[in-house]
């Protein structure tokens, strides 16, 4: 039965607005996928964390980069959201301002992750401890980096006066990239730096 | 700009007065070599895939063929075991990664968009791109078996045979990023399928009127964005514990061989699955066609598909019995081995019950659906037995093993894409295969494929081990290798029958009408070959049998098939609600474009630059890739991606 379902004489919205269309249902997937990558990442570290025991571990890691760096990226993310909250309601202003701390954030981010790797006494092929350590961050590392680029599309997009209160997709779908990359981090810097001190 | 400037009204016409040659403006490809390598149409890249999957088929059967001739008498000297090494794994890596699920994304990719009544899939360049990765990274893991460096530690790939003091040359780096290469494009294939079974439907096509088949390519598709990652990690860390001294499965320094088996069979267990569910789907969507009913049991096949998958994901150390895990573990992933046939057997009884109480029409494609029944009854009841642990601790890595991956991956996999391409192939070409040489084509691959490894399940039991380059006469085995390579090769003359079937079908099959089997799907409501835009207008669809509706007593179902929507505003298509099928969007479709082709000539001079570690070669690839993803994704007027694009 034709009924509710049909199309005859509905008024249909032409292309993408805001999370609907086929972009944003594009991300989750993205995010399903790059987030049981992190799953096996950390499978990994507690496989050998569980069969090695506490001594498999090295001195126990620093909170000095890693926490300005939790709420660096945290800070970040805050602005994305306010940036992605502006466009929804037509503020172009907030957009650009928002994505630009933003994306300012997300390379101190960087900055600081690379000076921490540099003060540290292991290596790369150090032990499994440190291979995993490296691997790990530098996948996370990698993808904050995908996420400064996208960023910096949205902030050149923003600027070029490509998005408005309808049509700003693109933007909710960087935004909430940047939010996974901020998940992902929350749960590498639980695993790495967290745990060793509570057992 | 408010949001009703945005919004349409959709022209509704009659089918008779549809604009066919504006929309075949629209839609189609340019002709030539610019429209070769930029073309979207799901259509030719649905049939490029199956071509492509084709080829590895015959270049794995090649493979398996000189190793029956090795295998044929004992002690035979035509391979030396290192070459009988790189055979067997390059054989493996070629069926289950290149051939099976490249062959049903084929099928998948062709005719979603075609059975949900839309004109394209969700993300058209992204299938483009899909199809590329996939071509390039089967090339990149075939030069190296061209220079002497293919896999040579069987399919699976076990550490520490893999690592680089056992196994120094660059065949394990091939395998390595090969398989990383082609993980990108098995996940951006998933994706798609996800996204377009969620939203690129038919207005009406609400989640319980979807054809049966898409449940199955919907769940393989859902389980490798999950499990894929897994795999390409696993091989991550080899090629890094190779090339870059970290320490994840080497012994001596506290590495884990045990987590490449954990990380490895996490993936290939649920891709088991991958192969075999979209398969199952086309039994289930052609079958019942031929029994001249729709199939028993649409929603209980529909929700045992999603069950199969679910427990899948709790099997796979039913692959490591024999590693010396605790008996809890053991237990537990075994009791989850033995639950999984029930899901698997309520699709089995559904299609026996659709033969029981139908009117079977004998054609080759139903002998191809329905041998498949009995070839699927015979490969899970031999992975029902090595499910259970004691059974397994005799019959692992025995040719036990082997019958029953090749009952499950010849018997699930091939019967039902050969049958499908009896099924569709009018659909694709215009045209019938034969009848006649059909038959011949049957039954020559259905009693070489018995006869190729039914023995072996003998052998097992008798203890041959499997991958060994020969044996000593004498023990038992002598006769049994003779029979099973005179069984592959008799199947390998039914390949070739289908082979020359295809040939000759192409120019001197009879016509096919656009719905020469009458079935009921909307694929048969367009013609034969479709145009480039599929539908003339949209569809609206009002049952599960949009084309038998009247015949089946169902009086309330109503399909609008003779008169729907245009679209032709540039390329369109409807989206919907993932659940009811309301119509929720007009998409602005992408046309052609050489990014798709451009991405994937960089990521292969990336994958290069890292074999040979030229690094400069890798960052340009990868540079490359990052500007033709930027040229792709910038915002389109023309694609309502920008402020203050309307509907023009």
């Amino acid at each position: 039965m034709v009924d509710t379902a049909s199309a005859h004489g509905r008024a249909l919205t032409v292309g993408a607005i805001a999370r609907r269309g086929t972009g944003w249902w594009g991300l989750l997937t993205v995010i399903a996928t790059e987030a049981a990558l992190f799953v096996y990442l950390l499978f990994s570290y507690f496989y050998y964390d569980v069969q090695f025991g506490r001594g498999w571990l090295p001195d126990p890691p620093s909170f000095r980069y890693s926490l300005p760096n939790t709420i660096i990226l945290v800070a970040s993310n805050i602005a994305a959201w306010v940036a992605a909250r502006g466009i929804q309601r037509g503020g172009r202003g907030r957009l650009v301002v928002g994505i630009l701390v933003a994306l300012l954030l997300g390379v101190a981010f960087c900055v600081l992750q690379v000076l921490e790797w540099r003060s540290l006494t292991y290596t790369l092929n150090a032990n499994t401890y440190s291979s995993v350590y490296f691997t790990t961050g530098g996948f996370h590392l990698a993808h904050v980096v995908v996420g400064v680029l996208i960023l910096l599309l949205l902030l050149l997009w923003s600027v070029l006066g490509y998005f408005d209160r309808l049509r700003h997709t693109p933007v909710l779908i960087g935004t909430a990239y940047w939010h996974f990359v901020l998940a992902v981090w929350l749960a590498v810097f639980f695993s790495f730096y967290v745990t060793p001190y509570l057992w | 700009m408010t949001v009703s400037e945005i919004e349409r009204v959709p022209e509704i016409l009659p089918v008779s007065a549809a604009p066919r040659r504006e929309l075949e403006e629209i839609w189609k490809t340019k002709p030539g070599i610019g429209g070769w390598f930029s073309t979207v149409d799901h259509k030719e890249i649905g049939k490029r895939y199956i071509v492509t999957a084709f080829i590895f088929l015959v270049l794995g059967g090649v493979e398996a063929l000189i190793m029956r001739v090795q295998l044929a008498r004992p002690e035979q000297s035509l391979l030396t075991p290192e070459q009988y090494n790189q055979l067997f794994s390059t054989h493996g890596m070629t069926m289950i990664f290149l051939y099976a699920l490249p062959i049903l994304s084929g099928f998948s990719n062709y005719l979603w968009p075609l059975i949900f009544g839309s004109r394209d899939m969700a993300f058209p360049r992204l299938n483009a791109v899909s199809y590329w990765i996939y071509l390039a990274s089967g090339i990149f893991m075939y030069v190296g078996f061209a220079i002497g460096a293919g896999p040579d530690d069987g399919w699976f790939n076990y550490v520490p045979y893999a690592e680089r003091p056992y196994n120094p040359g660059l065949n394990m780096d091939f395998y390595s990023l090969g398989m990383i290469f082609l993980g990108i494009s098995t996940t951006v294939g998933s994706a798609n399928f996800v996204v377009t079974f969620l939203l690129n439907r038919a207005p009406g096509m609400s989640l319980n009127r979807v054809p049966i088949m898409s449940w199955g390519t919907l769940t393989a598709s859902a389980a490798n964005l999950l499990v894929v990652p897994s795999v390409s990690l696993a091989f991550f860390m080899l090629w890094m514990d190779r090339q870059f001294g970290t320490h994840f499965f080497d012994v001596s320094q506290q590495g884990q061989p045990l987590l490449w088996q954990h990380l490895f069979w996490i993936f290939a267990h649920p891709w088991v699955y991958a192969i075999v569910l979209p398969a199952m789907g086309m039994v289930s969507e052609g079958l019942p066609v031929f029994c001249r009913r729709p199939l028993v049991g649409y929603t209980p096949v529909a929700l045992a598909t999603v069950a199969t998958m679910i427990l899948g994901f709790g099997v796979w150390v039913h692959h490591m019995f024999a590693t010396g895990l605790p008996t809890l573990a053991l237990s537990f992933f075994s009791s989850a081995s033995i639950l999984i046939t029930l899901p698997s057997v309520v699709s089995v009884f559904a299609w026996i019950a659709t033969i029981w109480l139908g009117r079977p029409v004998i054609t080759t494609a139903f002998l191809f659906f329905a041998s498949m029944i009995v070839l699927f009854v015979i490969g899970g009841v031999s992975g029902f037995m090595t499910g259970s642990v004691p059974v397994d601790w005799q019959l692992t890595d025995t040719y036990f093993v082997v019958a029953h991956i090749h009952y499950v991956l010849i018997g699930i996999n091939v019967f039902p894409v050969v049958g499908a391409l009896y099924f569709w192939f009018p659909k694709m070409t215009g045209r019938m295969l034969d009848e006649r040489l059909g038959k011949w084509n049957f039954w020559t691959m259905f009693v070489g494929m018995n006869l190729a490894f039914f023995p072996m399940h003998l052998s097992g039991l008798f203890g041959m081990p499997r991958r060994v380059y020969t044996y000593p006469a004498g023990l038992g085995w002598d006769t049994i290798n003779l029979i099973v390579s005179i069984g592959a090769f008799l199947f390998a003359i039914g390949v070739l029958l289908l082979l020359a079937n295809v040939l000759v079908s192409l120019r001197g099959g009879r016509v096919a009408g656009a719905n020469p089997w009458d079935a009921p799907s909307l694929e048969w409501a367009t013609s034969s070959p479709p145009p480039s835009y599929n539908f003339a207008v949209l569809p609206e669809v009002g049952s599960l049998y949009p084309l038998w509706e009247g015949r089946l007593g169902d009086a309330a179902a109503r399909s609008s098939l003779a008169e729907g929507a245009v679209l032709d505003h540039g390329r369109e298509t409807f989206s919907v609600t993932p659940l009811e099928g309301m119509p929720d969007l007009i998409l602005k479709m992408p046309g052609d474009s050489y990014a798709p082709f451009i991405l994937t000539v960089g990521m292969s001079a990336g994958f290069s630059g890292l074999i040979v570690h030229w690094w400069w070669l890798a960052a340009a690839g990868a540079a490359l890739t990052a500007l033709a993803m930027i040229v792709w994704l910038w915002p389109e007027r023309k694609l309502a991606q920008i402020a203050g694009a309307g509907y023009g």
